[in-house]
């Protein structure tokens, strides 16, 4: 074997630029064929197929009380989510938290609410006026009981509502929403906490930062990364179980309000196929939101500029 | 060279800086301490060398309190580290009042721990500004003029993982700095580092104790412990077996132990 080994000349032109065939990926191609031949037939029998009646879809799925309906559906999406990764942060805490009574409450709960299905919950919560007709806000436990054994009038509360009133509803489904996503939070922040570095409480520890600073400066900004596709998930799930508060009921949401108009119209499929739509697009504006929060938290790794080149990532041109 | 320097920047306070007392650790029922009875002057610099599972991170680890001793005492700067004494009986510190005593021990870590979400200067002007109050123009001042100190002024907007290990390290030594401890503690600050950025590292830390820096230094590096260190210790199983100038200690070790130590690393 000739084994003689070239030394680097430095004032040696660089070598030429390789260019390669690049490798051919025939069973790509023939995907598209296949896809393209069975995108044709779906988008002919949408176009052909009487039934959709595009124009009724049209007409319809833009009427004042269906974007009404968008914005209830919206609104209770946006509130839950918002209230129940509240509850989801402080519950984690608390189940991670060396107290074990805290710990065994965050356990109890989301024991309970995640046992217990949002369609029951949000029917419960709606026929909660049955257990009481005035809720007391502010008051001492048993305070009137202990008034009557003492003869006096202990009714010592900051102000009550009435239970039919505010417990009826777009409240009603709101907290059955909220309370249960709380829960499902409670373990997707919890997992996030943990998946952060036992390393990093250390050295705040070490630099004299107290539990609650370390906690919000630096483990849950970190667990954030972890936290937010699955959250991306729940909302867009959430976004679907506004349909539930339907039986609470609030008939004021999206998909009653669609189906209502198809129910009258004699038009059920049309306003189905408008349903469809209307979730898909607020699910894409999620994801597009969904995208730029998790690349807020992607700083300071090195997955911050890959991210930008995702998108591109999805066409044929970037293929490896 | 360095004992007489050691002792004279010693006489300048009262007591020892750390004061350890038949300090012992378990980890469930592996005993990892078996007694540590280990005294650092003001200004000195210790380094403690001993094969891995001998215990020495586990003492340098208890010396701030991240981990709980189960018995024997351990002084820092003349505080009893995590507990109060009243009479015989010993209470334990709160959370807040723990922070505050390690507000003045600084540590570097192995594995560096920068936090990786925040730029260098965010990681060295954090604990200043929440656990010092520090104004934020201060505090930043402050940390560029650290972050200078450790070679890194033009790094200064770069995050943790733009960096090399060794830049890494000096920042988390600026980050420890930042808080003005009076004692520096080194867990093995070399070794995660490729070779030739040990160098850096050890520079920096050099330089530190040319500035009169308290500091315990868990290492492999005998070259350090013998240019910089004014003591070293070896620890094996759990206990100080020998201690001395690091001279005496690398040239002539008394203990079979630590001869054959030193013959396995030199």
């Amino acid at each position: 074997m000739p084994g003689s080994v070239d030394t680097v000349k430095p004032d040696a032109a660089p070598p030429e630029a390789i260019k390669a065939v690049p490798v051919r990926h025939p069973g790509r191609w023939v995907a598209v064929a296949v896809l393209a031949v069975l995108a044709a037939m779906f988008v002919h029998m949408l176009v052909t197929n009487k039934a959709f009646q595009w124009s009724f879809i049209i007409d319809n799925a833009f009427r004042p009380n269906i974007v009404e309906g968008v914005r209830t559906t919206v609104l209770l999406t946006v509130l839950s989510m918002v209230i129940g990764v509240v509850i989801g942060v402080v519950l984690a805490i608390m189940r991670l938290s060396g107290n074990p009574i805290l710990s065994g409450v965050a356990w109890l709960y989301t024991w309970f609410f995640r046992a217990v299905p949002r369609l029951v919950l949000a029917i419960l919560f709606g026929n909660m006026g049955i257990l009481y007709t005035k809720y007391h806000v502010g008051g001492v436990p048993f305070s009137e009981q202990v008034g009557d054994l003492l003869g006096v009038d202990m009714s010592g509360t900051l102000f009550s509502i009435n239970a039919n009133t505010f417990l009826t509803g777009f409240m009603a489904g709101l907290l059955a929403l909220a309370l249960s996503e709380g829960a499902y939070m409670a373990e997707i922040v919890r997992a996030g906490m943990l998946s952060v570095d036992p390393g990093q409480n250390e050295a705040a520890g070490a630099l004299g930062m107290s539990r609650m600073q370390t906690l919000r400066r630096i483990v849950l900004p970190q667990a954030m990364r972890v936290i937010v596709p699955p959250t991306g998930n729940e909302t867009i799930a959430m976004l679907k179980d506004t349909s539930l508060v339907a039986f609470v009921p609030v008939t004021n949401e999206l998909f009653f309000q669609l189906k209502s108009v198809g129910d009258k119209s004699f038009n059920v499929f049309p306003m189905l196929v408008a349903s469809c739509m209307w979730y898909l697009v607020l699910t894409s504006v999620l994801l597009v939101a969904q995208h730029y929060i998790e690349r807020y938290f992607a700083r300071g790794t090195a997955l911050a500029g890959e991210r930008r080149a995702g998108f591109r990532a999805l066409g044929f041109g970037g293929g490896k | 060279m360095s004992e007489p320097d050691g002792a004279a920047k010693a006489a300048g306070t009262a007591g020892p800086m750390v004061k350890a007392e038949a300090v012992h650790k378990h980890f469930g029922r592996v005993e990892v301490l078996k007694g540590i009875d280990l005294e650092v002057a003001s200004g000195e610099v210790m380094c403690v060398i001993g094969p891995s599972g001998s215990g020495k991170s586990t003492f340098l680890r208890c010396i701030n309190h991240l981990e709980k001793i189960d018995a024997g005492r351990l002084w820092v700067n003349g505080h009893l580290m995590g507990y109060r004494q009243k009479g015989d009986k010993l209470y334990e510190l709160r959370d807040k009042e723990v922070s505050a005593q390690r507000r003045e021990i600084g540590m570097v870590f192995q594995r560096f721990n920068l936090f990786p979400h925040m730029t260098a200067m965010e990681n060295v002007y954090e604990a200043p500004i929440r656990v010092r109050r520090e104004g934020r123009g201060k505090a930043r001042e402050r940390a560029a003029a650290l972050l200078e100190r450790v070679g890194l002024g033009d790094r200064k907007d770069s995050y943790p993982s733009q960096l090399s290990g060794g830049q890494q390290q000096r920042v988390a030594i600026a980050r420890a700095l930042a808080m003005e401890p009076k004692l520096m503690l080194f867990d093995e600050p070399t070794s995660a580092l490729d070779p030739e950025l040990v160098g850096e590292v050890l520079e920096v830390m050099k330089q530190l104790a040319r500035d009169g820096m308290t500091m315990v230094v868990v290492t492999h590096e005998m070259g350090f412990a013998r240019e910089v260190g004014d003591s070293l210790v070896f620890m094996d199983d759990g206990v100080v077996v020998e201690e001395g100038t690091p001279r005496d200690v690398l040239a002539d070790p008394r203990h079979q132990r630590t001869r054959d130590f030193l013959s396995k690393v030199l």
